[in-house]
């Protein structure tokens, strides 16, 4: 009966702009609805804290470990090949599979949702680090030598920082897919956003789905602006250049 | 879980039959992943071919992969499902076979435009003026010269777009969709690692068949391929004596 009464309400009310609970709840059902963010502002903020938080986690132990295993796969050509083919074929594993198999040894934690999106976001990372140091003149490394600079000097002084521009689209790439790919975490109670959605589903609730799919994807563009800015920041050189 | 509980599932026969069983869901996956790929290559190709020719658009062209990216396709097929009438029964697409084909489209688009739109404007611009002061019109240029040349990246997205929509078909299951993502979540649910394990490997092994037989129709369907490897050979009998032989774009 007090479905049937809100329903009631709800036609009786003008057609302004609803800021109630009765755009959302049952009957009406919006897709959009402004009351929705006010009453579950709190659920919201931490459910996007939670998203960013997984995709921060996994861009930086991504990028902390596809750095010294790209430096690594470049001193032998059957490493790199290994481990090329390798990061490829966990590409083709589904996201689904992949935080289900994670499960028996991480449990249902934030922790598998972190290593099933590093081990993906290392088929780009990898690639592009060891397209950038291979982009370095060897001239510039000759002229680095000649100076006196050592291997782990040359390394972190002169090839890491000029390849920074390619490094840093692959990490820009590697954040937004994982910003995507975080949603599927909900099936071990991990999925930041993508828990509004799950439960969106689940309870027919469509203005939390709306509300939570467009904010995943404002944070992916959010992050890329942020990561791009940070490129420019670091690498002053290529702005002169342009 | 052990070698012999993975062994123990393919083995049973329950689990290869019926509405529940591995070849339904197997024979929706590959309807639903074929299906989508063949509506976004209509849609797509028409449009970035298009486009390639005329090297227009090309910001939106190469920036959609970007976007597409950036949208995740649970939430859009979330959204598909709770549409009025979005988890119906779909013939043999399966329960909410048109929300799952259209989120697999959108999704395959991008790859597929992208790829198309670089292949055509990678064709070398003297090759289509050549073309040009042949006496060749602007059709003429676009279906002799511009279409073979920017057919292996074409070919390349279609590819992609194959692989990462089949790969990606398995979350139609978190909607209670059709495919082999539900003997994924079913084992996940009954906390049967032996079965999650099985639609992992169906799902992986599928996916480098899928990759390996486009690939090789793709070999097969290169018309330069015969000058293609008569070129190579000249140019290594050549390079030889200058001692200069060494992989050039590997």
């Amino acid at each position: 009966m007090s479905a049937l009464a809100s329903h009631a309400a709800t036609l009786a009310a003008a057609p302004t702009i609803d800021t109630s609970r009765d755009c959302y709840t049952f009957p009406a059902n919006n897709w959009f609805c402004p009351g929705y963010l006010s009453d579950y502002q709190s659920e919201i903020t931490t459910a996007l804290i939670e998203h960013i938080r997984l995709t921060g986690l996994t861009i930086l132990i991504g990028v902390a470990v596809a750095i010294p295993l790209a430096v690594l796969a470049r001193r032998s050509s059957t490493l790199e090949s290994l481990l090329l083919g390798t990061s490829t074929i966990i590409y083709t594993v589904p996201s689904l599979a992949m935080f289900s198999l994670l499960v028996p040894f991480t449990g249902l934690t934030g922790t598998t949702v972190v290593i099933g999106l590093v081990l993906y976001s290392l088929t780009i990372l990898v690639r592009n680090t060891l397209a950038g140091l291979r982009a370095v003149p060897d001239d510039v490394r000759e002229s680095a030598r000649g100076l006196g600079y050592g291997p782990a000097r040359l390394l972190l002084r002169i090839e890491l920082p000029l390849a920074i521009p390619v490094i840093m689209a692959g990490v820009r790439v590697a954040t937004v897919s994982t910003v995507a790919l975080v949603t599927i975490g909900y099936i071990v109670g991990f999925g930041g956003l993508g828990q509004l959605i799950a439960v969106g589903v689940d309870t027919d609730f469509k203005a939390q789905v709306t509300v939570a799919s467009i904010l995943c994807v404002a944070l992916a563009v959010a992050l890329d602006v942020v990561l791009l800015g940070t490129q420019r920041a670091l690498t002053p050189w290529t702005r002169a250049r342009a | 879980m052990t070698i012999d509980q993975l062994w123990a599932y393919f083995a049973e026969a329950d689990n290869w039959q019926g509405a529940q069983g591995i070849l339904t869901y197997l024979a929706q996956q590959l309807l639903l992943s074929l299906t989508s790929i063949a509506v976004a290559a209509l849609i797509g190709l028409p449009i970035a071919l298009w486009l390639g020719h005329l090297g227009k658009g090309g910001f939106l062209a190469i920036n959609i992969s970007n976007v597409g990216r950036a949208v995740p396709t649970y939430a859009v097929l979330a959204m598909l499902a709770l549409r009025e009438g979005g988890s119906e029964e779909l013939g043999p697409y399966g329960r909410a076979g048109l929300a799952t084909l259209i989120a697999l489209t959108l999704f395959a688009l991008p790859p597929i435009i992208t790829n198309a739109y670089v292949g055509m404007r990678q064709v070398d611009r003297e090759v289509v003026e050549a073309a040009q002061g042949m006496g060749m019109r602007g059709s003429e240029v676009f279906r002799r010269v511009e279409l073979p040349l920017a057919r292996p990246l074409v070919l390349t997205g279609l590819r992609l777009a194959l692989v990462q929509v089949w790969a990606t078909a398995t979350i139609a299951a978190l909607v209670a969709g059709p495919g082999l993502g539900n003997i994924i979540t079913e084992g996940f649910a009954t906390n049967d690692t032996a079965q999650v394990v099985a639609g992992a490997l169906l799902v992986a092994v599928i996916a480098v068949v899928l990759e390996g037989g486009f690939a090789v129709a793709e070999r097969m369907a290169d018309p330069l391929r015969s000058a293609r490897r008569a070129a190579r050979q000249v140019t290594v009998a050549q390079q030889r004596p200058s001692g200069l032989a060494g992989p050039i774009g590997r």
